[in-house]
């Protein structure tokens, strides 16, 4: 479904992506971690072409993500997206973020974007929230907001982008539990995030990275008994200490 | 369009002269000006944080009556006006016998209308950076008016270094409404040229051409000044 | 010190009615037009092509250190001379003044757009959207929200500058009050009724823009 190979991407001087190479394969879940500043974010970026990259290539359900001639936005459009800081737009009510780019990309009409959108919002637990600007929501009900507006494209892969890091640790399961129930309905995902425990109980394989390479590509199972490299473990008895 | 270009005019006199004293005018009123508006604006300023009402309502007054009347009309009051309502003698010594009546009165008008412009920018400055710190400088048993002095003033005018610049060059602007009385600044010596040559575009080209270099020159000075300040840093609210 | 005759603020309300009706078409047009090349210079600058925004960059950094009056005396010369023809005070005033707050404008409506988080971009991006469509329907109505009482704010401000059209002798407001006080002896009685009106529209305006800004975005 996603396949990363040789991607490497530099500001300026620093490199930021060193010969990158992955793969998510169709029901997959693929937890991203490594400690910040490693590359992560901006790797996950690239999937979509967010961020563009300088060398290596990207296939999405094969097609060349940095090929001049792809279509991004029709790429993109299968291809769901959620955010650390949720980035709802705050002039929108959460039926209105949800329904948006229905309307205007896949060229739903509004009644059945918004059918789409109710029953979306519904499962992630907000029937009664449609009509709340996202200032009124707490930062969980946010983000599941932002997770409904990604599902409401159909889409066949979902990257989340360390989609716990902004929210009250209380408010973390909440969205947790939604990914979750996503992965057991087979979907698609690549997910970067520290939450060790989500990736303990959902994850099909771990992708560590530091220093904008990724230094393991294990099962889950093999990457919590015992990582291969010295930074990984050092990694792990950070975040597992408490 | 047939014109005849002369830039050798600029060079010959009296205009090279013109164009001298002009721009000695200008730098004139803004620097008398700016000392104005930066005395008068601070002291408004710090009376727009102050905790007392009084003093408060006092220094929104200020401001409230110089932001929201033309420069230009506020000008034509100091000159027109300010005179008229005086006692007889101070009137007539005001308006003819002070030393260069007009310029005098272009630096005051000027300068307390700028000085409404400064006091907001001194009153954003001290609530960005000083007031969060004024709990913790009377907690170590400075009195308020040693806190504002030593600590949120300084701090205060470090953060506005920037927008205190952009105040400053439109008082330079700014000193161009002088030539309504009389004053005869940069602008008005251009257009004096211009009158007596016709060649507009040498006569208001070198104008467009000193203010712009004012402008870039003063900027650039200032934001070497900011940069040692650290000015950015203060305006985030970081350390 | 002479007696004031305050009832010539009456006798003369119609001439100076006449004034006022220039000084709002002044702002009607240097607003309207000022926008309008406001916001082709705003998005000249922000494309990636230097031949463009380099160009729109350089102009409004020209016309923001110039003086409004160096401006308004650079076109009472250079419009007659572009057309070939005289063409009075009012025809080169409105180009000047539109030209000049054109500047302005560009800048307030950059500044609405750098106020828009760039993750919001990114989010629309994600969802398929083309560059077109986050501009229409997420960029642009936020910037919209955040530059609104910029843009009031500098109506008022172009308003106080229309005074200027004094120097090329244009009747606005301000300066038929100016012909009466000189031609009748009356500067007091004039200048301060003059003072009066632009303090209550400015100080009205800009305290209808705070009410705007306090009430939260609905």
């Amino acid at each position: 479904m996603i396949e990363i190979s040789d991607v490497s991407k530099s500001y300026g001087r620093t490199a930021v992506l060193r010969g990158c190479t992955a793969a998510v394969k169709r029901g997959e879940v693929v937890v991203v971690c490594g400690p910040s500043g490693s590359g992560k974010s901006t790797l996950i970026k690239c999937v979509n072409g967010l961020v563009p990259f300088d060398s290596g290539a990207i296939r999405v359900d094969g097609v060349s993500v940095g090929d001049k001639a792809t279509d991004l936005p029709a790429l993109r459009a299968r291809i769901g997206m959620v955010f650390q800081n949720f980035e709802l737009y705050p002039h929108m009510t959460a039926l209105q973020n949800v329904s948006l780019a229905q309307i205007h990309v896949l060229k739903r009409s509004r009644t059945e974007a918004d059918t789409k959108s109710r029953q979306l919002l519904a499962r992630v637990g907000l029937a009664d929230k449609l009509a709340s600007r996202p200032d009124q929501l707490s930062g969980g009900q946010q983000q599941r907001v932002s997770i409904a507006r990604a599902l409401a494209m159909d889409p066949q892969a979902m990257l989340f982008d360390e989609p716990t890091s902004a929210l009250d640790p209380e408010m973390v399961n909440e969205v947790l539990e939604v990914m979750q129930a996503l992965a057991l309905d087979g979907m698609t995902m690549m997910v970067v995030t520290h939450e060790m425990g989500f990736a303990q109980r959902v994850a099909d394989r771990v992708l560590f990275m530091d220093g904008g390479e990724i230094l393991e590509d294990t099962p889950k199972a093999a990457f919590f008994a015992h990582p291969s490299t010295d930074r990984a473990r050092q990694f792990l008895a950070k975040v597992l200490s408490h | 369009m047939n014109y005849r270009w002369n830039w050798e005019i600029l060079l010959q006199e009296p205009y090279w002269s013109w164009i001298w004293s002009g721009l000695e005018w200008t730098l004139l009123i803004s620097l008398s000006s700016w000392c104005v508006a930066l005395v008068v604006g601070t002291l408004f300023g710090i009376a727009r944080t102050a905790s007392n009402r009084a003093v408060r309502a006092a220094a929104d007054i200020y401001v409230g009556l110089f932001r929201n009347v033309p420069p230009l009309v506020q000008l034509f009051l100091w000159y027109s006006v300010f005179p008229e309502v005086l006692p007889e003698a101070l009137g007539l010594w005001v308006k003819r016998d002070m030393p260069s009546p007009q310029f005098v009165t272009a630096a005051v008008a000027i300068g307390l209308f700028m000085a409404a412009r400064v006091a907001e920018q001194v009153r954003a400055g001290i609530g960005a950076v000083g007031l969060r710190l004024l709990p913790a400088a009377l907690a170590t048993g400075l009195r308020p008016w040693q806190a504002y002095r030593l600590i949120l003033l300084p701090l205060g005018l470090r953060a506005i270094t920037k927008p205190l610049t952009s105040e400053f060059l439109i008082t330079v602007k700014m000193s161009s409404i002088a030539l309504t009385i009389g004053v005869l600044e940069l602008t008005a010596e251009s257009r004096h040229i211009e009158n007596y040559t016709f060649q507009g575009f040498e006569a208001f080209g070198v104008a467009t051409l000193i203010y712009l270099l004012l402008g870039l020159g003063v900027t650039g000075v200032m934001s070497l000044v900011d940069r040692y300040f650290g000015g950015d840093k203060l305006r985030r609210g970081d350390r | 010190m002479s007696s004031f005759d305050w009832g010539i603020i009456w006798r003369e309300a119609p001439f100076l009615a006449h004034g006022m009706a220039l000084s709002a078409l002044l702002v009607v047009v240097a607003t309207a037009g000022g926008l309008v090349l406001g916001v082709v210079l705003a998005l000249m600058r922000q494309s990636s092509r230097s031949w463009l925004s380099v160009p729109a960059a350089g102009y409004v950094t020209v016309m923001r250190s110039l003086p409004l009056v160096l401006v308004l005396f650079w076109f009472y010369f250079l419009v007659p001379l572009a057309l070939g023809r005289p063409v009075g005070a009012l025809a080169s005033a409105l180009v000047a003044f539109v030209l000049f707050e054109a500047a302005f404008y560009c800048e307030i409506i950059r500044a609405g757009i750098a106020s828009v988080r760039a993750g919001q971009t990114q989010a629309a991006l994600a969802t398929g959207m083309r560059q077109s469509q986050v501009f229409r329907l997420i960029v642009g109505p936020q910037a919209l929200r955040a530059m609104v009482p910029l843009l009031l704010n500098q109506i008022i401000i172009v308003f106080q500058d229309t005074s200027l059209v004094y120097v090329v002798a244009l009747r606005d407001f301000m300066t038929s009050a100016s012909i009466v006080a000189d031609r009748d002896g009356r500067p007091t009685e004039m200048y301060t009724i003059v003072a009066i009106v632009y303090f209550v529209i400015c100080f009205s305006a800009s305290k209808a823009v705070e009410i705007y800004q306090r009430v939260p975005a609905r």
